[in-house]
């Protein structure tokens, strides 16, 4: 395998995602290099090394400042071009996915994405991609090369290996449609709402609560828990609950002792935010929500009726 | 403002589905749907044709013959003319053929916008339109919680990882909204009943220019080798309410030192 790992950076950081996918891959046999594309980045290329990355390439160009995708696959492709990469790999963000299914199109490449796994069999790659609900793990693979993949977020675990890599500068050509978009207010952390990753209990709502009024339902359950309020996505996008509170892939991960998700289906981007908690009761009125594959708990019921139950029983006991 | 909607068939969420074990493609014998977070996109793209006042909203599916059915409820729901792409050749497409049938497709229309929803409600793919704008060379912005149109631009306000983007791509772009960006309509029986008058085209991988090799199984470069179960994630509770599902919770969680 001669790999190359795409590392993502953030405010002069790199992404800690990408670089568990580069650990994975210098735990598999093969050659393994990096490549980071931004702007003011050559000076952090070189920490790949200590992921067990040989070799860096760095593309540093003002044109790379945004994190939009199209640029980024000009420069992939460029790379791939011209060093006979046989395998890209990604961990999974909007950015990366963005990326990697550019590059795919462009190459003509396979891109298996929402891997949890990977191996090589006597030089062959193999994916792991859980389906349906994650109710099958189907094992994948790609016939041709390069073979493209993106790691489910949040699989891999970066792991310092001590390491020094060798850091080359890429030049930049950019197709005339990769700069057309552009970035014209940058996402800053907002720092505002409550903290919900220290939370022992959290309480979380999405859609199925029907108005954001009933954010107050799950106020008091999680008050009378002793916990916190978080939210899904679509509940923040939508604008009911701030993003601070958010849980999922573009948003917290959590691993609180108790997990109460009302009204949430619990598709993939929020399941990989919450599933390392201890306890998870669903509560939610479809019955064949995916939040049910995986919850220790489920409810099939009205959260409306039930949330308000719940809280006063709690009350009472806990006196 | 020609605008363009890809939408695909899934299989309906109610149904129990599996993987066919022969095939090892999803079984899509069962009950189907229009996949509904493209239901966001077709939404989106009848606000901005009211809106503007004029315009023309083009529904593109590729799907097996059986998929016509769920293309013509996006006729019902209020777009004016549907594509489908429809070949025995197409199936066992990958990503990148089933971009580039598509592409084949959208090009075909020259749109001044190709729209998106967030992923397949079936594969829970995310990544369609970004293979999508790479082959049609047009700026492609996804994750899209708001969408205006002004000056021959798009203005997208996105969520990432780190809270909220916004960026702007001069028409045509292709955009993928989130399932937030709107809450889409249901087809009235004065859709539903002139959904049958309106165009509905279909075409093959060779009425689109497609050669065999770049569609279908022949044209993908990834597969699935076999199936296996999950791993084991312990015992689970499933309370049916009847009005003691809190008493039932609150003595699970007692039992356990949880409250």
């Amino acid at each position: 395998m001669k790999a190359v790992v795409f590392l993502e950076d953030h405010e002069g950081e790199l992404v800690k995602g990408s670089l568990g996918v580069l650990s994975k891959a210098a735990s598999l046999e093969g050659d393994v290099a990096a490549v980071v594309a931004g702007s003011g980045v050559r000076e952090i290329a070189g920490q790949a090394g200590r992921y067990g990355a040989a070799r860096v390439y760095a593309a540093d160009d003002p044109a790379l400042a945004a994190p939009l995708p199209q640029p980024r696959v000009d420069v992939l492709a460029k790379l791939l071009g011209d060093q006979g990469f046989d395998t890209v790999l990604f961990g999974a963000s909007v950015l990366s996915a963005d990326v990697a299914a550019g590059l795919a199109a462009r190459l003509g490449a396979g891109l298996n994405w929402d891997l949890v796994d990977l191996q090589l069999r006597d030089g062959e790659l193999v994916g792991t991609r859980p389906a349906l609900q994650d109710s099958v793990y189907a094992e994948v693979g790609w016939n041709g090369e390069p073979r493209l993949a993106l790691v489910r977020s949040g699989t891999f675990e970066p792991v310092e290996t001590g390491g020094e890599a060798e850091v080359e500068e890429l030049a930049v050509e950019l197709e005339d449609f990769s700069t057309k978009a552009v970035m014209v207010e940058r996402a800053h952390a907002e720092s505002e709402g409550p903290s919900i990753e220290e939370a022992d209990v959290i309480v979380a709502g999405g859609r199925g609560l029907g108005e954001p009024e009933k954010f107050a339902l799950l106020e008091e359950l999680a008050k009378a828990l002793g916990g916190a309020v978080a939210a899904t996505r679509a509940v923040v996008d939508a604008g009911w609950y701030p993003y601070a509170t958010q849980v999922g892939q573009t948003g917290k991960t959590v691993a609180p002792k108790l997990y109460v998700a009302c009204g949430i289906s619990g598709a993939i981007q929020h399941k990989v935010g919450m599933q390392g908690s201890g306890t998870i009761v669903a509560i939610n009125k479809d019955p064949n929500a995916p939040i049910f594959e995986y919850a220790d708990v489920g409810v099939v019921g009205d959260l409306h009726q039930i949330v308000p139950k719940l809280t006063e029983l709690v009350k009472e006991r806990r006196g | 403002m020609k605008l363009a909607v890809c939408v695909k068939e899934v299989p309906e969420t109610s149904a129990r589905t599996r993987i066919d074990p022969g095939t090892l493609r999803l079984d899509r014998s069962g009950p189907a749907a229009l996949n509904p977070f493209d239901a966001h996109a077709l939404e989106e793209a009848l606000r901005i044709k009211e809106r503007t006042g004029d315009g023309e909203v083009v529904a593109i599916m590729m799907a097996p013959a059986r998929g016509a059915e769920s293309l013509r409820k996006a006729l019902a729901i209020g777009a004016d003319r549907a594509v489908h792409v429809t070949d025995e050749a197409l199936a066992g497409s990958d990503l990148v053929a089933t971009a580039r049938a598509l592409a084949k497709a959208v090009e075909r229309e020259q749109p001044d916008l190709v729209l998106l929803g967030q992923q397949g409600g079936d594969s829970d793919g995310a990544v369609l339109w970004s293979a999508l704008a790479d082959l049609l060379r047009l700026p492609v912005v996804s994750q899209a919680a708001s969408l205006e149109l002004a000056d021959g631009k798009a203005t997208v306000k996105r969520q990432t990882e780190y809270g909220y983007d916004v960026i702007e791509a001069p028409l045509p772009a292709v955009v993928a909204v989130s399932d937030a960006i709107n809450e889409p309509r249901y087809p009235s029986l004065k859709g539903i009943m002139g959904a049958k008058k309106k165009p509905f085209d279909t075409v093959d991988a060779a009425g689109l220019g497609l050669a065999a090799d770049e569609v279908g199984e022949s044209g993908a470069r990834t597969e699935v080798r076999s199936l296996a179960d999950p791993p084991s994630r312990g015992d689970s509770v499933r309370i049916e309410d009847d009005g003691s599902a809190a008493e039932k919770v609150v003595e699970y969680l007692a039992e356990r030192k949880l409250l």
